[in-house]
């Protein structure tokens, strides 16, 4: 555990929609150069989360900081949609994919560029004019896309269209698209549903990667205890849009409460969670 | 072959039942003002009697030429088409350079030559909203209505806006000043204001999608109509504006006198030179459209619109201003309808808002959807095919409009994606690979 | 006071001749998805049969005026119900499947064939006919204005009211109201339920252009005339109104017709008649701003 000031604070979160409480008072940290996960039952308000998180929704109430490596601190709750991603730098994934299915997977690496070179464009006036400094610019967006592409091996098919690629190259594609974005933060939405045993095991080898080599810290829902426990730093446990539980997996899973809110739940994502830890 | 009949048949009485009345009876208003009728069971019994042969035509036609489409063709024929696909576009390109050269007796051919390219930079102008962006524009002919009665008002000397509003300041720049370069210096003024007024359209839709969108532009577009038609101080109403400024060779008139151009140049007069200029003029300005939708597409920018047009959602979370983004793509689809609208009023020297309805933009908007959106070459043939095609339909006389909106129909049922349908991408690694259109989304905003 | 009076009731009658365009547009939107930009059209010839039908009905020796009205509207949204159903079958249903701007073209160049179909077989000129109901009341009369209430009025509204009482009906009590409700949440599991979607999406059809059939002579009796380009306004404003109302929403499609026939009327009234149609299109606009949904529409939830 490092002694670094976390990342991203939330202080009492609370989301309403109408008369139902979907998030109520939440409160937790999300350390630097960590993976933190964020699990529970379904309709625990993970998802609402996230979303209040990268400016999707605002929230009722609550304090969420977030504090860059240089000390820049940004309130997410103040700041709303791409604003999020563009100054606060937080880039997320979707629980059902959301790639730019016509565009290839190079052109949605490049997508996620776009406020980097929009500036090196001039707003495209340069950028029309065919101006030097742009052509370089585009040049080192093209290579850090394919970085990112080798990193997901899918070189190969850089120019197949996003929405021909099977389905677990399009949940690897759409996490390279967040990394582009040049993240402090990455939120990522379910990014092992689907997945098979083997893909599974690369993308927590992915997400490791991400941590230890780029330095990027992780926000992570998943269902699949296995990539949770194997990867996770910090656990945080909704169950009913409240916190039930904060800790390191082996607490998290030794919690009898975490048991329980999963036995009432769905006995199947309880001995998941079991399991997960056996 | 029963069954054939049998359909036939019910082909034939669902005819009879259209056109009994319509066809059947003939109504007219008689010389007092009172309505007579007569009958013509000649030419209904005909109709009905056309469908009938036409439904078993038809129906045998699909048996046999039905399986034939489906097969494959052979590599080699795929190859040699794709080959002449790729020389399609420059082959065009050529064809246009020349066509004052081949047809310079036919003033009839330039003439439609200029319609048929007024229309490819209209198609591609909507293009960027519709095809790159995805923003569904019902209206875009409001935009080349402002481009043309920019240019209209502001090339008339002394301007009308002083008599509207006493002492008003802008009588300090008579446009008189400007003398022969009027129309250079107010192209891209007209085209600006367009941009303009893109953007005010541009503001209350931002929230808008999908239908609502489409509605609300068509709203606006006959609001600007309905605006010209009857702010007669201004606009003169449905007399529209006449007397509009005729364009120069930068500068240098085409007219017989001595000054004219054809003295300058030392051959003698002919009305066709301000035909050859014209053809020549509105080329380069669709090529500029082409050239910057080209450009725009391959910038940030126009992939940000294209990326809108797939998942809004996705652009949020990834930092892309969506305001921005849409206003941009409007503004710069209206600049060139803006364009193309001051290159129409010069052209026809004479502007009336009969010009502006809502066919224009339903023409415009079909060829972009008939050309397969976002495909510049598609756009490009679909102009050419509507817009040759309609004029060729011209000996139809009143069965004119029947028989194009009748083809609109079946050409929408034969290629729904378009002539063109597949998307280039704007950038690649190895290899550029067409994009099946089945893929790319045709946005919902 | 009076004037306001006679405004409202003028309105209330135009805005009843816009609702019953508006529930076809309304209609067809909620169960394919799609602008029928024909159905101002479907409009147009409802009009023309009404003034065909009428015409024979004259000649032949028929007197009694209730009797005439009574087999115009029937013959009038027979025929005008058979031209919705040939357009659905020409010029959508092959497109069902496909994208969203392909049947809107499709409908778009369907409303050509229909103006100029109309312009060819019965010519360009404005077909007048004598008034067919006279007489009314004048309900308050202050010596320098009277508020009148004709007799059309009455017969118009009275039209409207019960065809949206049998229609309601139908959507709200019958097989086919559910199978359409049913299609309109989802069409795949509807066919799975054993809905016949294909029919249920005619009969749609069917009854918008007999909605509209009624609207067009109900438009035929209160102006006195119809020409073939008067489906493409009308279409434009009622389907203005079904966006206003909501799309999707029926009784949001009769609250929309409603206002915009008071809007125009109160506009021509009180300000300029030139600018009645900018009135009404400005303040679409300006609805559309602050409820992107329309007045009744349902809020589209974005899931993310």
């Amino acid at each position: 555990m490092t002694t670094e000031a976390p990342i991203l604070a939330i202080d009492r979160l609370t989301m309403r929609f109408g008369g139902i409480v979907a998030v109520n008072e939440l409160s937790f940290t999300a350390g630097r150069r960590q993976i933190t996960a964020l699990i529970g039952p379904n309709g625990a308000g993970k998802t609402t989360v996230f979303n209040c998180i990268t400016g999707f929704y605002r929230p009722s109430s609550g304090v969420m900081q977030l504090v860059h490596d240089d000390g820049a601190a940004f309130r997410l709750d103040r700041l709303h949609d791409f604003r999020i991603c563009k100054y606060a730098k937080v880039a997320r994934t979707f629980q059902n994919i959301r790639l730019f299915p016509g565009m290839t997977a190079l052109e949605n690496l490049m997508v996620a560029q776009h406020n980097t070179l929009m500036r090196a464009s001039g707003f495209s006036l340069l950028g029309l004019l065919g101006a030097p400094s742009f052509r370089a610019a585009e040049r080192a967006a093209i290579d850090f896309a394919r970085h990112w592409l080798e990193r997901i091996g899918l070189t190969e098919r850089a120019d197949d269209a996003a929405g021909n690629l099977p389905y677990g190259d399009q949940r690897r594609l759409e996490i390279a698209r967040a990394m582009c974005a040049r993240p402090a933060l990455l939120c990522l939405d379910e990014p092992a549903a689907g997945l098979n045993a083997n893909e599974s095991a690369a993308l927590s080898e992915l997400l490791l990667s991400i941590r230890d080599d780029v330095g990027t810290s992780i926000l992570l829902i998943e269902h699949d205890m296995s990539v949770v426990m194997e990867i996770s730093d910090h656990i945080v446990v909704l169950d009913h849009g409240v916190k039930i539980a904060d800790g390191a997996p082996r607490a998290v899973r030794d919690d009898p409460k975490v048991v329980a809110a999963y036995l009432g739940a769905d006995e199947e994502d309880a001995a998941q969670v079991m399991e997960g830890g056996a | 072959m029963a069954f054939i009949l049998k359909k036939a048949a019910i082909s034939a009485l669902v005819a009879l039942g259209l056109f009994f009345l319509m066809i059947g009876i003939r109504t007219e208003a008689g010389s007092s003002g009172q309505l007579i009728y007569w009958t013509r069971f000649g030419e209904l019994a005909a109709m009905v009697g056309a469908v009938f042969a036409g439904s078993i035509v038809i129906e045998l036609l699909r048996r046999w030429i039905g399986p034939v489409g489906g097969v494959e063709l052979p590599a080699g024929v795929r190859a040699t088409f794709a080959t002449l696909g790729r020389l399609l576009a420059p082959a065009l390109l050529i064809f246009a350079l020349l066509v004052p050269v081949i047809f310079y007796k036919e003033r009839y051919l330039l003439d439609l030559g200029i319609l048929v390219l007024t229309y490819v930079m209209l198609g591609w102008g909507l293009n960027i909203v519709v095809g790159l962006a995805g923003l569904l524009d019902l209206g875009y002919v409001a935009f080349y209505a402002v481009g043309a009665y920019s240019y209209a008002l502001l090339a008339q000397s002394p301007l009308p806006l002083p008599h509207l509003v006493d002492g008003f300041p802008f009588v300090a720049f008579s446009m008189e000043q400007l003398g022969p370069w009027a129309f250079w210096v107010l192209l891209p003024v007209s085209g600006l204001l367009a941009a303009l007024w893109g953007v005010i359209l541009g503001f209350p839709v931002l929230r808008l999608r999908g239908d609502y969108l489409a509605i609300v532009t068509l709203a606006f577009g006959e609001i600007i109509r309905l605006v010209i038609l009857n702010w007669q101080d201004l606009t003169g109403g449905p007399n529209g504006i006449s007397g509009i400024p005729r364009p120069t060779v930068f500068g240098i008139p085409l007219t017989p006198g001595e000054h004219g151009f054809a003295a300058m140049i030392g051959v003698p007069f002919s009305p066709t030179h301000r035909l050859v200029f014209l053809f020549y003029l509105i080329l380069a300005l669709a090529l500029l459209t082409n050239w910057a939708t080209i450009r725009l597409r391959r910038l940030p920018i126009g992939r940000a619109w294209e990326a809108m047009r797939e998942d809004e959602v996705a652009c949020r979370a990834l930092g892309i201003n969506i305001t921005t983004t849409k206003l941009s793509a409007f503004a710069i689809g209206a600049m060139f309808g803006g364009f193309a609208g001051a290159f129409f009023a010069t052209r026809q020297g004479f502007i009336s808002p009969e010009s502006f309805t809502f066919q224009e933009s339903a023409l415009v908007l079909a060829i972009v959807v008939l050309g397969g959106m976002g495909s510049q070459l598609g756009v490009a043939l679909a102009a050419i095919a509507m817009i040759g095609g309609f004029e060729l339909f011209r000996g139809l006389d009143q069965f004119r409009m029947l028989v194009f909106g009748g083809v609109m129909v079946l050409l929408m049922i034969w290629r729904p994606r378009g002539l063109i349908g597949h998307r280039a991408p704007t950038v690649f690694l190895q290899k550029r690979t067409e994009i099946s259109s089945s893929l790319v989304k045709e946005g919902h905003g | 006071m009076d004037y306001f009076f006679q405004q409202l009731i003028n309105g209330l009658v135009l805005g009843s001749i816009y609702g019953l365009i508006a529930i076809g547009y309304t209609m067809v939107y909620g169960i394919v998805g799609m602008i029928n930009f024909a159905h101002g059209d479907i409009f147009m010839i409802g009009g023309f049969i009404a003034l065909i039908t009428f015409l024979i009905l004259v000649s032949i020796g028929l007197t009694m005026v209730p009797v005439i009205l009574l087999l115009v509207l029937l013959v009038a949204m027979a025929v005008t119900a058979l031209y919705g159903w040939t357009v659905e079958r020409i010029a959508y249903r092959p497109l069902r499947q496909s994208f969203r701007l392909a049947p809107m073209l499709s409908a778009i160049g369907m409303s050509f064939v229909l103006s100029n179909f109309a312009q060819v077989s019965q010519g360009a000129r404005v077909k007048p006919v004598p008034p067919i109901i006279t007489g009314g009341y004048t309900l308050h009369d202050s010596g320098n204005f009277a508020v009148q209430l004709s007799n059309v009025q009455i017969v118009v509204v009275a039209t409207t009211i019960v065809l949206l009482a049998v229609f309601s009906y139908i959507v709200a009590r019958t097989r086919f109201g559910r199978d359409m409700r049913a299609c309109e949440q989802d069409q795949t599991m509807a066919a799975l339920l054993g809905v016949d979607v294909d029919r249920t999406i005619s009969m749609t059809f069917v009854i918008g252009a007999a909605l509209a059939a009624v609207a067009g002579m109900m438009y035929l009796l209160y102006y006195g005339l119809v020409d073939f380009f008067m489906g493409f306004i009308a279409g434009i404003k009622a389907f203005t109104a079904a966006v206003l109302g909501g799309i999707g929403s029926l009784p949001g499609a009769m609250l929309g017709g409603l206002a915009i026939g008071l809007i125009e009327t109160f506009w021509s009234a009180y300000f300029s008649v030139e600018y009645k149609d900018v009135a009404a299109f400005s303040i679409l606009i300006v609805v559309l701003i602050f409820m992107p949904t329309g007045l009744l529409g349902r809020p589209e939830v974005e899931k993310v």
